[in-house]
């Protein structure tokens, strides 16, 4: 199982790579997504993938063995709650920045060196 | 008594959200982040004379023990750095009200400050690398709404670079974090490196720990991962720009001095020989780039590279003199990067353009501003008796201890065309014809918070036989893992 996500998490790396190397701010926004989902299953897969219940103690610490390991849960919903965050702000400063600058296209985004 | 370390973090928390109620009352804002920050800085000084003269300090947040709960560890290296973060962060609030416009202040500027400083002390205290990741983010956040605040066309279209940049290396970081739980099994530093010791940092971890190095060094700016910087690091505010230079990329390289002094130092000549081959080119890059360009603040932004490769020499050399001398490089390098953006700012803005071919003989109207900016270059560049020769010779002598002998002669000629680089700006931009049609601006305000952080260089330089011992603590201490694991896990 492991070595299915871990490949799955490689392919939304290659897709979100390709993607950052686009010129349009859009898809570069996209593969920005694309690569926080890849981490969040690494970091899920990381922890081990394993068929277990759900790390909710129920009545008192029965077996510990029984639950999968709580901390990288834990870890990801930070992690997603950090990202959510930032792609709201570069999406409101990609549509502030287009609408400034006239264009999308990032090439056209360069700058000279006195300004 | 364990409670002060979390001090230096929650104090600048309050502050920023206590400023964000009074946004748009200017003079209240304006003079309550004074006194905070001033507040603070007392504070911090006092935290750092216990630290020196008791031991580090250790806070087990909620008091869970060491590996379960997130660990805040005021120890010399940390509680020295935030203390020079403090005093960076005290000039700036007096430079800010100066060179910001009513509309920029009005607009949360002093509540983004606050929560800089927040996470650049959070990131320099924490024990714990998921821990360092969020105060990461958290300064980093505060750092995008700063880079963009007054909302100019240059400003937007660089920040876009500089979110990205950034949002790429946070998700390296996540992911590096996350193969490092998957072979260690926890995420405290204390433990990590206890473990990495037991199977003997094995190929797997050296692999994560050149992940970790290369997010950290995309933060810090070296070579080859420095292009995002001097272009986002010249278009805010110059006090933003300043607080930028002096605190950011220095975030990043202490990441790289605790974890490559801590966890990943059992293969040597594979991380550590490796970082002088870094530091060598961004001196090179860094310098060749400060040269090319007639645009003063790029020149110093440039400059922040060989500066981080100076740092990073020391970490590869990796003996007690080069510690010391990166130790106390970085301290001198937070203080005269700070200085010299805000002289910039200064200069930009009486000349009214930032193109050096554009200006020249502002000596016969500022020669207060022209004699700063030429004690400063002295500074940077490493003159004797001024801060920047003790923490180069220290270095220097690492080096050539451990026959480093390239990397001296690099140094030695990148510290000459550093002072070129600056010098520049004196010889094109104050001396020359006095231009009859100038219209002179007034500087007040503007001079007290640049002498106030060159006083602190000049005392760091003169005042080396009294600094040397805490800084010669320091490296010690990060010489010895084993003190900073053992007081963590308390073993």
């Amino acid at each position: 199982m492991e070595i299915i996500i871990s490949i799955l998490a490689g392919i939304l790396f290659a897709t979100a790579i390709y993607n950052l190397l686009q010129k349009q701010i859009l898809r570069i926004i996209i593969g920005t997504v694309l690569l926080s989902h890849g981490a969040h299953l690494f970091i899920l897969t990381m922890g081990g993938l394993k068929d277990r219940k759900p790390p909710i103690l129920i009545d008192g610490i029965h077996e510990i063995e029984k639950y999968v390991d709580p901390l990288p849960q834990a870890l990801i919903l930070t992690s997603i709650v950090i990202s959510f965050g930032i792609t709201s702000l570069l999406l409101v400063l990609t549509y502030r920045t287009i609408n400034e600058n006239k264009t999308d296209d990032m090439a056209q985004l360069r700058g000279e060196e006195n300004e | 008594m364990s409670n002060l370390a979390v001090l230096p973090i929650i104090i600048p928390l309050i502050s920023g959200i206590i400023l964000a109620f009074f946004h748009k009352k200017v003079t209240v804002s304006r003079w309550l982040t004074r006194i905070l920050t001033i507040g603070n800085l007392g504070l911090v000084s006092y935290i750092t004379w216990i630290v020196f003269n008791e031991g580090s300090i250790i806070l087990e947040t909620g008091g869970w023990e060491a590996p379960y709960g997130i660990i805040l560890v005021a120890d010399p290296l940390a509680i020295t750095l935030v203390l020079t973060t403090n005093i960076v962060a005290t000039a700036c609030a007096f430079y800010a009200s100066h060179s910001m416009n009513i509309k920029e202040e009005t607009h949360y500027f002093y509540a983004f400050f606050f929560f800089l400083i927040t996470g650049v002390s959070g990131a320099f205290l924490t024990g714990d690398l998921f821990n360092l990741f969020v105060f990461f983010e958290v300064l980093l956040m505060a750092s995008y709404a700063l880079i963009v605040l007054g909302g100019g066309k240059v400003q937007l279209r660089e920040s876009i670079k500089y979110v990205l940049i950034n949002l790429f290396s946070s998700v390296l970081f996540v992911t590096a974090v996350a193969f490092l739980y998957s072979v260690v099994g926890t995420v405290n530093m204390a433990h990590i490196a206890e473990r990495v010791q037991e199977v003997d940092q094995k190929g797997i971890l050296t692999t994560i720990a050149v992940l970790l190095f290369f997010v950290f060094a995309t933060k810090a700016a070296l070579f080859p991962l420095y292009y995002w910087m001097p272009k986002s690091y010249i278009v805010p505010n110059p006090v933003v720009s300043a607080l930028f230079g002096a605190l950011l990329t220095k975030v990043g390289i202490y990441s790289i001095l605790r974890v490559f002094s801590l966890i990943f130092v059992y293969k040597l000549d594979l991380t550590h020989h490796a970082f002088i081959w870094f530091a060598g080119l961004s001196m090179i890059f860094g310098i060749i780039g400060a040269l090319s360009t007639s645009n003063i603040k790029l020149i110093v932004a440039y400059n922040i590279i060989p500066a981080i490769g100076f740092i990073i020499m020391g970490i590869g050399v990796f003996n007690q003199d080069a510690m010391s001398g990166a130790v106390y490089y970085l301290v001198h390098d937070m203080i005269i990067k700070c200085a010299l953006f805000l002289l910039v700012g200064t200069i930009a803005y009486v000349a009214g353009t930032s193109d050096l071919r554009k200006f020249s003989g502002l000596i016969h109207y500022y020669p207060v501003l022209g004699w700063l900016l030429f004690v400063s270059a002295f500074i940077l560049a490493g003159v004797p008796p001024f801060s920047g020769f003790i923490g180069k010779l220290l270095l220097l002598k690492g080096a050539l201890t451990n026959d480093e002998i390239v990397i001296v002669v690099l140094g030695l000629l990148s510290s000459l065309l550093i002072l070129y680089s600056i010098m520049k700006i004196f010889i094109q931009g104050f001396w020359g014809e006095k231009d009859e049609s100038f219209v002179k601006k007034p500087t007040k305000g503007f001079v007290g918070p640049v002498v106030f952080l060159l006083a602190f260089s000049v005392i760091l330089g003169i005042g080396a036989e009294f600094i040397y011992p805490s800084i010669d603590t320091i490296s010690t201490y990060l010489l010895d893992p084993e003190v900073y694991i053992d007081s963590v896990l308390k073993e």
